[in-house]
Parts: C-alpha cells; structure tokens; sequence
C-alpha cells in the first residue's frame, strides 16, 4: 500500500497541472468569495433583513470552487486511460482496490491541502468585505470569526466537503474513463440539482436539496437558522459522503469488471 | 486530368465541411448524447410544467383561496390586457359624437399594509399618472372589447387610445377647474376621431381610429379609470364632467340623445385579476357628471400572473447546454489527443477552413437539438399547464417562433463558443470546466446560489454582461409604454431586448472562436 501511494504521489505531483489547478481552485474560491461580498448589499430592514447568513456568504466561493476541485481529481484517473498509462500502473499495482484506495488517498489528500488556504482566505474576505455589505456589527451582526462555534464548524466542514467533492469526482471518472464525459457529468450532478430546486415547488423542492451532493453538503455553512435548513448541516455531509463512497466503489467495481 | 485542377476554394470549404460532418455523425456516443440533451430538454419542460398548480385569494384570509385563475381579459389582437373601468354611457346607433368638459382629476392610493385587500378606508390623496377619465366608444361592454378613446390622463397630458396597445398624444397637462379640458370623439362608420380643446371653440384632431366591424349600435359616454403605482398600489380616480353633448352626428349636438346614462362596473369583482381600489359609480347632478372608476384599460404585464409558454423550458435547455459544451469540446479534443488533427489538416491545410468546417457542423447540430426540443417542449408544456388549471400568458406565433429559433441558436452559440475553447486548450476537462463555468452558472447564480442576498439589480446584470443574456431570448411577457410597471428580472422580465441578449451571447461566441483561429495558425498542431 505505501509503495502504491508513493507511486500515485510522484504521478501526481509531477504533472504540472495538478499544481495549477490547485492555485486555480484556491484564486477562484477566494475570488468569487471577495467578488460576491464586494457586490452584496443588505438594506437594512429588508424583508428577511435579519435572517442572512454571513458565514456562509463568505464561503459562496467554494460553490465555484468546488468544480477546479472536482476537474483537478477526475483527471487523475481519465488521464492515465487518456495516456494509455493506466496499464502500467495496473502492471505495477494489479490489485485494483490498492491503486483506487492508493489514488483515492492522494486525491483527497491534495483536496484538503487545497480546500484550508481557500476557504481561509475566504472567511478573511468575508470578514474584511462583509461588514460595509450591510453584515457587520453596526448591523447587528458578528464579525465573520471562527472562535464562534457554528463558524468554525461551517470552515472546517467546508474543508471536509472539498475533500468529499474530490473523492466524488474520482469515483466517477473511475466508473466513466473519459476526461470530456466525466467532467460534464461531474458539472452537472453538483451544479443542475440547485437549478431544479428553484424551479419545482412543493416537497419536490426540499427532496432535491437533501439528496442532491452539493445542497445537501453545503449544509454544512449554515450557521443561522439552522432548524429551517432541508437537512441539518452534519447530515448534509453525511450525504454527500454516501455520494462520494457510493461512487468509488462502482468505480471499483467497474474498475474490477472490466479491462483497462 | 481532372486531379490536376485546382478546386475552388468553395469547392474546399464543401470538403472539408463533408470530412468533418463525416467524422461527428459515425461516434455513436455523440449522436446518444444529441438525442439525450433534446430527450431532458422535453422531459424536464413536461416535469417543471406538471408542477405548476396555480390558485388565488380574493381577500388576504386563506380560506378564499381556490383553485385555477383569474380572469385575464384577451383583447382584440389575441394580447392580454386590462379591462377594468366604471362607464357612465348611452347606446346610440349611426354616426354619434360626444362632447364634455373636464374640471377635474383626482385620485386616492392605498396606503394599508401590503399584505391586506386594498379598500378605500386606508388611503391618501395622490393621482397616478395613468389615471384616465375622459370619452369613451365601444361595441361591448365585455371585458377585452375593442374600443377607442380620448382621455385625460394624471402625467400624460391628453390621449387618443384605442384596441389597449395604440396611443396618440394630445394636449399636455393636467385638468383642473383653472385649465378645464375639452373633448370631443366623433363615429363616423368604422372610424372613430378624436378631439381637444382648451376653450370649447378651437378644436384640434388628436388622433383617429379605424374599428373595422363596428356594429351600428354603440356603448357611447364617459368613462374613468385609474392603475395601480409602479409599486403596485391600487388607485382610484374622480372625474368631474360638464358641457355634455351626446348625440346623433349631423345634427346640432347639443341636443341630447333619447334615454338614460347607464353606469356599468366593467370587469369589477373578485374573478377580474386586476388590483382596484374600492368599486366604481358615478353621481349624476343637474348638469354635470362625476365618474370614479379604479383598473385600467391596457396592455396587461406580467402582474396579470400567469406562465409563460417558455418559462418550463430554462432548466432542460441547461441540461442541453451541458451535453452540447461536452460534445463541442471533445469534438475538437479528442482529434488532439488521438493524433487525428494532423491528418485533419494535412487534408486540409487552411486551418481557418478546418475551425469553420468544425463550427458550421457543432453549431448546426446544435441549433437542430435546441430548436427541435423547444419545439416540441412548448407545445407540451402549454397543454399541461393548460390541463392544470394554469393561466398562460398568450404569446402570438410569430414570438414563439423566435424563442424556438432563440433556443436554438443559444445552445449553438455555446457550442461554437466551447469549440473555440477547446481549441486553445486542447484539453478536456479545463475547456468543459470553463464553458460550464462561464456559460451555465450565470444563468443561475443569481437566485439559485446567492439566494435571496442578491440583489435584483445585481442578477440582472449577470443576464446584461454575461452569456446568460442570450436566455433574453425566451422573454415572452409584453413590456408597454402604457403601463407603469417595474420590468425587473424578479418580475419575469429579461433586462435586455431577446435579439440584444443574443447578440451577446453571439459576442463571445465570437471572441473564442477568433482566439482559437489566431491561437490554430500559431501553433504546432
């Protein structure tokens, strides 16, 4: 197994794009996170005026985050079937489970190493930004700070939840090979599910958001307003964490079932 | 002997546009995918449109919620319009005029909690600029009749109107007793004129009116009527009027036609969707009439409630979007990855012609996929909602022919834009990022991710600047001059014209595909 993780490491830390998508996913997070803050303005008195979140308007950059995270680790594996190299590798590893667990560890690994620098930078954009949006204490809101409880939870769950989205990724781009296919597919199961909420009414609505990867783990920066939430902000990752396992192992699977 | 003449350059572009048409229809998975992206695009119009139930209250208590719709009159020419308004009137037959003075417009808002059933308890003083009293001539009085007028209006001067969408500008400014208002509206068959005067004597033309198919007996009087504020507030409006003559044309006018004023609320009443302020009537003295009335005799906007026929249609055409930026860039990706781009352009060595060939094929495709989804989705989608109880905002063919063609060309539109994408990265993964990135999110962003600290303005300057203007191009509810109305994105309304979103979407469309040509011509393939 460390000779398995070693050999992952060195393929992924010499490629080149690995480190640019990383800087990539950290400057987009804490871009939009600054961008969206910038050009927020809470009336004060507005209707729902008191219900924002500012903590989970700080870390909006990692919805967009989320997708370099998602593309940095599906290449991981479409590039090696892209390349022909997954043979050798196979060749060097033949237990499918050890070079999936080997990658899985590696990927998610480089995910949370991304995740901390993002969402930091994140919350201090935030904290900086948001008090002349209408969210400061002249407004009757607390500085963006993770000595407060439900904060650091919604930072450190954030963290969690780039890690999860990497792993998520990987199982798919396992199951569908292809670097074009697996992104779109990736895209579309974190991004489409949001849309569709909007536009259904009903139950419908709040059954999307619990099951769908990226509403129900986004739960998880919630800090006020907790009870009115579609899934608690634990459970909403314990989702996602079903999605991300539930995806390595097909990948497993497939990965077993069929040639390389 | 023929191998050795230099085809035409016309002759070129065909090859290669047959090579690459060639190479896209013989992957199986791209022609699934096609018919997968127009299979969600009908799918998921039916699902959103089954969805829809719609329902409404007469008073702010639930319990006179029902539901269905409301009534929204259909005017002449097949729009949506506002009929509702107090008519003081007598039937007449032949050619008929009418004349009277107005020494007065007032009006009152509601000024209660938005949450309540506007009533006259709650009010202050205060016109609205659309406020309209004046002379009126129509052959019904059901709810989306034709008709013709000349009016005073609180802001807009004088007005000669007819059939809800056509305005004629007369004198300006407002009546009063210290600068009365005269008018005068003649029918002459089909035509019907309209005229003011400051002192009764100098009459000058405002405008004129062909009704064609004008009964020979009309509803001839005075009418008055007042909308809701911009900010929705209902209204209602007082008109004194004096000097009245009403009579047979060619006669002298000033003898009086034989019978009675009859008053009639027209549309009034809990079915009519229109917000009034309190009901109409009118108060007859010895020489004089005083007309309050509370609606308005318009075009109707999105207040009217109600679906559009493509408003089903966003979340499919997303799902479309993402299928077509996959296809468009692994069209030209793949040919990198497999080394089959120097054969592409060892046959075809004008790279130009190569990117051209590509982008006339994925767009083409594209637009196909767009265009036939939309086609059959509106259909389906209006027929549901049709079944649901739904009221739907009537759109003529000719507008649902655009947002049809408008479906198309922004799924092709995308496409070519990613190609070009593609083509400077030569990857993937980072080209479909990207055009997910900046062609699918904006269109959601704004109320989908921000949520509800967005800001109306700010989501519709993603639909200004960003290549979710192009969605402008399902925009479907009617904006009026005649109206007072915000046309605000959290109103249904696109902020730019549809073929101006397009053209945004056109322009980046184009800046990606002219990267991508200087981008081919500088590098090794």
């Amino acid at each position: 197994m460390t000779d398995a993780l070693r050999a992952e490491w060195t393929k992924l830390r010499t490629i080149a794009g690995t480190w640019w998508l990383m800087v990539g996913a950290v400057a987009v997070t804490v871009a939009a996170s600054a961008g969206i803050a910038a050009s927020t303005h809470v009336s004060p008195g507005g209707p729902g005026g008191a219900s924002q979140d500012p903590t989970k308007l700080a870390l909006i950059g990692v919805d967009l985050g989320q997708a370099v995270v998602a593309v940095l680790a599906v290449l991981a594996v479409t590039e090696e079937y892209g390349a022909g190299m997954i043979r050798v590798t196979l060749a060097a590893i033949p237990r499918r489970r050890v070079m999936l667990g080997a990658k899985a560890v590696n990927i998610a690994g480089l995910a949370l190493i991304t995740a901390v620098p993002a969402v930091a930078g994140s919350l201090i954009a935030g904290r900086l930004l948001l008090p002349e949006a209408g969210l400061g204490p002249a407004h009757g809101y607390a500085l963006v700070s993770i000595a407060h409880g439900p904060t650091l939870r919604a930072a450190f769950g954030s963290v969690l939840y780039l890690g999860l989205i990497a792993l998520l990724s990987l199982g798919i781009g396992a199951v569908l090979r292809d670097s074009a296919v697996s992104t779109g597919i990736v895209l579309g199961l974190l991004y489409l599910p949001p849309l569709l909420a909007q536009l259904v009414s009903g139950p419908w609505r709040r059954h999307i958001q619990q099951i769908a990867p990226m509403t129900a783990g986004l739960a998880i920066q919630a800090t006020r307003n907790i009870r009115s939430l579609p899934i608690s902000p634990w459970a909403g990752l314990g989702v996602l964490a079903a999605w991300a396992a539930g995806m390595l192992l097909v990948g497993l699977a497939v990965l077993k079932a069929r040639d390389a | 002997m023929s191998a050795l003449v230099q085809p035409s350059r016309g002759g070129d572009f065909r090859a290669a546009l047959r090579a690459e048409w060639t190479k896209f229809r013989t992957v199986r998975g791209w022609m699934i995918g096609l018919v997968f992206a127009a299979l969600m695009v009908v799918l998921f119009t039916f699902l959103q449109a089954n969805g829809k139930h719609t329902g409404y209250c007469t008073t702010p208590n639930p319990d006179s919620c029902v539901a269905g719709h409301q009534y929204v009159p259909t005017g002449p020419s097949g729009e949506a319009v506002a009929d509702t308004y107090e008519l003081v009137a007598k039937r007449l037959t032949g050619n008929s005029t009418i004349t009277a003075r107005i020494t007065s417009l007032v009006g009152r808002i509601w000024a209660g909690p938005a949450n309540e059933a506007p009533s006259l308890a709650d009010t202050q003083p205060g016109l609205t600029s659309w406020a309209k009293a004046g002379l009126l001539i129509t052959p019904s009085t059901k709810q989306g009749s034709s008709y013709a007028a000349v009016m005073a209006t609180g802001g807009h001067g004088v007005r000669f109107q007819y059939d809800y969408t056509h305005d004629q500008a007369g004198l300006p400014g407002l009546a009063s007793r210290t600068a009365p208002r005269w008018l005068r509206i003649t029918r002459t068959g089909d035509t019907i004129t309209g005229y003011d005067s400051i002192d009764g004597t100098n009459w000058h033309r405002v405008g004129s009116a062909d009704l064609g198919g004008l009964p020979r007996t009309v509803y001839v009087g005075l009418f008055t009527t007042s909308p809701t504020t911009s900010e929705g507030l209902a209204t209602q409006a007082t008109a004194s009027f004096d000097h009245i003559a009403i009579g047979p044309l060619a006669d002298d006018s000033g003898q009086a036609a034989p019978g009675r004023w009859h008053g009639a609320s027209i549309g009034a009443g809990p079915q009519d969707y229109y917000t009034t302020l309190g009901n109409g009537g009118y108060r007859q003295a010895r020489d004089s009439i005083v007309v309050t009335g509370s609606g308005d005799i318009a075009p109707a906007v999105a207040s009217a409630g109600g679906d559009t026929a493509s408003d089903s249609l966003l979340f499919g055409l997303a799902v479309a979007l993402i299928v077509l930026i996959v296809i468009g860039t692994m069209f030209i990706t793949s040919e990198y990855r497999r080394g089959l781009i120097r054969t592409t352009f060892a046959a075809t060595p004008d790279r130009g012609r190569v990117l051209a060939a590509k982008a006339v094929v994925i767009g083409g495709v594209a637009f196909a996929v767009g265009a036939v989804a939309s086609a059959a989705a509106i259909p389906l989608g209006e027929h549901v909602m049709n079944a649901n109880g739904n009221y739907i905002f009537p759109a003529d063919s000719l507008t649902v022919a655009r947002v049809i063609v408008g479906s198309g060309a922004l799924v092709a539109l995308t496409a070519v834009a990613v190609l070009g994408i593609g083509t400077i990265l030569r990857r993937s993964a980072g080209a479909i990022l990207a055009g997910v990135v900046v062609f699918v999110l904006p269109t959601f962003t704004g109320p989908g991710i921000i949520g509800p600290t967005s800001s109306g303005s700010a989501a519709a300057w993603l639909y200004r600047v960003t290549p979710a203007a192009g969605f402008s191009m399902l925009g479907l509810l009617p904006r009026s001059g005649l109206v007072s109305y915000p046309y605000t994105m959290a109103n249904g309304y696109y902020p730019l014209p549809p073929w101006a979103g397009l053209l945004v979407l056109g322009a980046y469309a184009a800046v990606a595909l002219f990267a991508a040509l200087v981008v081919l011509r500088w590098r090794d393939a």
